[in-house]
């Protein structure tokens, strides 16, 4: 299986990192909705690499993945930003560092079948989602 | 990014297509470009239609959302229309809230929104005259 990776470092990676989770989705035979979620969800957490990680540098790197349910798509988001240090603080609605609506951690949890997110203060942000069929 | 802004000009209303995936900066730029020709060519109302476009998250969401407020000011009345069912399933799972936007299935049913609204206006002022 290969692996699709897309550095996020500018304003136009997030439309790199869309059409790479569309393309993997569609190929792993995802549904319209199914691919439309996690195509979002990415968009959110790359948009969060640009805001809040030093330099606005990260990695996503996307792959199909086989779970119980079928096939599906995973997707590894990777910074070395300054970290989170309260992580139930930011998966709440509306917590915001940034004056913005605090929805994108939260939301894009809400949109795919698996979400984790882990994190070392001082050393960066990893956050996996995966998206199948349900 | 788009080089023309897809602004069509429909008698006193405008419609606006949104195509493609369209990136943070071109999506402020069409905002600006929209309130602009709102002010200066005095529209009516303005319909933005979203079907064509790949993802609407919730930056998108709020441009647009912003957009509509905007145009508000200016006096004209703003629908967005064309969203699918995935991304209006995806916009209440991710908690973006569109309650102040008037929405509609379509363009087509955006015009009927535009064109009861006018008649109803219309008759209002039919009325005054009978009084006066
Ligand atoms: N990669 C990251 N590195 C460091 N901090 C992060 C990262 N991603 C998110 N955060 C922190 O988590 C908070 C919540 O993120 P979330 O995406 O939910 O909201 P937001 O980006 O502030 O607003 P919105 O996404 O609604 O525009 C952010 O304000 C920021 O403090
Ligand atoms: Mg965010």
């Amino acid at each position: 299986m290969v692996a699709t990776v897309v550095v996020i470092s500018g304003e136009s990676d997030l439309l790199d990192v869309r059409s790479a989770l569309r393309t993997a989705a569609e190929r792993a035979g995802l549904r319209l909705t199914a691919t439309t979620k996690l195509v979002t969800a990415g968009s959110e957490l790359a948009r969060n690499i640009l805001r809040y990680a030093t330099g606005g540098q990260g990695t996503v790197t996307i792959e199909e993945c086989t779970t119980r349910a079928g096939r599906g798509v995973r997707a590894v988001f990777v910074d070395q930003g300054p970290g989170i240090a309260d992580l139930d603080e930011v998966m709440r609605d509306g917590f915001s560092s940034g004056g913005s609506l605090g929805i994108g951690l939260p939301g894009s949890r809400r949109l795919v079948d698996e979400f984790t997110i882990d994190s070392m203060p001082g050393r960066g942000t990893t956050v996996v989602i995966s998206q199948w069929d349900r | 990014m788009p080089d023309v802004v897809p602004i069509m000009r429909m008698g006193p209303d405008l419609l606006v297509t949104l195509q493609g995936d369209l990136d943070d900066r071109a999506v402020e730029q069409i905002e600006q470009e929209v309130t602009d020709q709102v002010a200066r060519t005095s529209a009516r109302a303005v319909l933005v239609d979203v079907s064509g476009l790949a993802v609407l998250d919730s930056f998108v969401a709020r441009v647009l959302a912003r957009l509509v407020s905007m145009v508000r000011l200016l006096g004209a009345d703003a629908t967005l229309v064309g969203i699918s069912p995935a991304v209006a399933i995806t916009l209440v799972e991710l908690g973006v809230s569109l309650r102040h936007v008037n929405t509609a299935l379509n363009a087509e049913q955006g015009m009927g929104r535009l064109r009861r609204l006018r008649e109803g206006d219309a008759s209002r002022w039919a009325g005054h005259d009978d009084r006066g």
